[in-house]
């Protein structure tokens, strides 16, 4: 099993690294890091905030594209291009293609967090300004990346392309702003509405798990555990986005 | 037992939005021999690709079974011993033609030395031996066909499907195919193909079956499913004919050369026997004998576009 899950994991990374989105998205997360000097020239103090702040917003955001635009493809460009037939007429359990094409993915992006984060040290680094705790932050950032990414899986194995984008992009906004649900549940008076917002804010992927930018770039103490909680979080939530596309893949007609 | 085996297959499909199902299959049986070569033939729409994706797994039947070497063809470990050629097919571009084969072979869990060496083996095979480092975008849609044949050969496979395998290529590129394809049965392997091009079917395969909206029309040897009784011969001849031929009907005249029609052997005896001493000389005696095209242009005449649309159409390709 693992050795087809690596062969379509490593071919699902070399069709990544030969698309040139990927590049595209990858110079514009390093020329933001960058902008972010030309920034601090614009504002009075608090440079190091901003160099900071900016430098983990633009990984976020570079990587959380990269999630989509190329997830979203995985699975539905391989069954609209009809390269999937010559493969899954092999010996090969769905299951396995669908985990291959997601741990394809997952390396894309390890690497692409990679080049980004090295950039936004080297950057930090020559101003004086490295603190360590943001390596903590952007490896969260990664686990985010890879939840997005199996959420972009499991929508390319049910929907289209836009629509898959769509869908993820909105998870992405909503499970950042999970909180609020949070909120509004306390402030509810029926226990049926209630007990309705609790159902929803566990359903929903709660992004903000693996949110420590502010922590991080404030100075402010970051929880004990808040890494092995994001960890675990990240396992749980992922291997059961992963299943049901897996569960929805199994049986789909490949026409 | 057979290779593959489908057992009255009844398969629909449903278009989005729509509650109306479009049958594609309607009680298919089909058996497949070892060690034969089989062509599936008929029109656009038969099922012909269908079965082909039933055979494989890709798709499931509403009712019936499939089974491949005797198991569930759902199942994955019968796929072992089965090489897919789809139609048109659409490859990942980005590889070179080695890379591709490369990754095939590892879906098998071939080692590295075996994936060289089939690698290399089948590049040749297949007269791509010098384009093997390429991007299979830059590759002529006959190089693909051809690359895509060698990504179906990559495990040996006892049993190998090929989607029709001829389409679009040039006749040489047919002929590589056509030599292939008997190469592998020469082998001792199973060959199942669709196609359209009838003449490549009667050259090469030992059964054909032929689909008409759905059902198996007809299934046997070329000699089972073609009369091979002669119903008249045409008989060329060259020179001046004095009078009238003792039997047969002039069919044409040109310059010094006839054709003759001729209705039974005893006429055609006669007729060669009164040649002897006229100056006359006999070019070619030619036996008009019933093709498989005329069988698939008859059945597929039968099924009229007036059924078609009243069975949901057939949007398929196969």
């Amino acid at each position: 099993m693992l050795s087809r899950v690596s062969a379509i994991a490593l071919n699902t990374f070399r069709e990544a690294i030969r698309q040139r989105i990927l590049y595209l998205l990858l110079v514009f997360g390093v020329a933001m890091i960058s902008f972010a000097q030309i920034l601090t020239f614009m504002t009075v103090g608090s440079e190091e905030k901003i160099i900071k702040d900016f430098g983990l917003a633009s990984i976020d955001v570079f990587g959380v594209l990269t999630s989509v635009f190329i997830g979203i493809g995985l699975v539905s460009r391989e069954i609209e291009r009809r390269t999937v037939y010559t493969i899954l007429a092999k010996p090969i359990h769905r299951f396995e293609f669908i985990l291959g094409k997601y741990a394809g993915l997952a390396l894309t992006l390890l690497v692409n967090t990679t080049v980004m984060t090295l950039w936004f040290f080297l950057v930090l680094l020559i101003k004086g300004m490295f603190d360590a705790r943001l390596g903590v932050a952007v490896l969260l950032l990664l686990f985010q990346f890879l939840l997005i990414t199996a959420l972009a899986v499991m929508f390319s194995c049910l929907s289209t392309p836009i629509l898959s984008s769509v869908m993820t992009l909105a998870l992405y906004v909503i499970g950042h702003l999970l909180w609020s649900l949070d909120l509004l549940s306390a402030r509810l008076s029926t226990e049926t509405g209630r007990m309705l917002c609790r159902v929803v804010y566990y359903l929903l992927p709660n992004l903000g798990n693996f949110d420590i930018k502010g922590e991080v770039v404030h100075g402010m103490a970051v929880a004990p555990g808040r890494l092995l909680w994001a960890a675990v979080y990240l396992m749980l939530y992922g291997s059961a986005v992963l299943w049901t596309a897996c569960a929805v893949f199994d049986r789909k007609e490949l026409q | 037992m057979p290779v593959l085996e489908l057992l009255d297959i009844h398969k629909s499909y449903r278009s989005h939005l729509s509650i109306r199902k479009y049958w594609i299959l309607r009680g298919l049986s089909l058996s497949i021999r070892e060690g034969e070569i089989f062509g599936a033939i008929g029109t656009n729409g038969a099922g012909k690709t269908t079965t082909i994706k039933l055979a494989l797994g890709l798709i499931f039947p509403d009712a019936g079974v499939v089974r491949l070497f005797g198991e569930d063809a759902s199942k994955v470990e019968p796929r072992r011993r089965v090489g897919f050629l789809p139609e048109n097919p659409y490859l990942y571009d980005y590889l070179t033609g080695e890379e591709f084969l490369d990754f095939h072979a590892r879906l098998f869990g071939l080692d590295a030395s075996t994936r060289r060496r089939r690698v290399k083996d089948l590049l040749e095979r297949v007269g791509l031996a010098n384009r093997g480092d390429r991007q299979l975008r830059h590759y002529s849609k006959g190089m693909l066909q051809r690359i895509g044949l060698a990504q179906a050969l990559i495990n040996d496979p006892e049993f190998v499907v090929l989607d029709e395998p001829m389409s679009g290529l040039d006749p040489i590129g047919r002929r590589e195919v056509r030599d292939i394809i008997l190469d592998l049965k020469a082998r001792g392997r199973t060959v199942f193909f669709s196609t359209h091009i009838l003449s490549d079917t009667e050259m090469i395969c030992d059964r054909v079956g032929l689909l008409v909206k759905g059902s198996l029309k007809a299934v046997g040897t070329i000699d089972e499913l073609v009369s091979r009784e002669v119903p008249y011969w045409e008989v060329a001849l060259q020179g001046e004919v004095e009078g009238n031929l003792p039997c047969g009907r002039i069919v044409s005249r040109r310059e010094d050369r006839l054709l003759v029609r001729v209705d039974s052997q005893g006429d055609l005896r006669r007729l060669l026997a009164t040649l002897n001493g006229r100056g006359v000389t006999l070019l070619s005696v030619t036996p008009a004998r019933q093709s498989l095209e005329d069988l698939f242009i008859r059945e597929a005449r039968a099924a009229s576009p007036s059924a078609l649309r009243a069975d949901g159409g057939h949007a398929q390709s196969g």
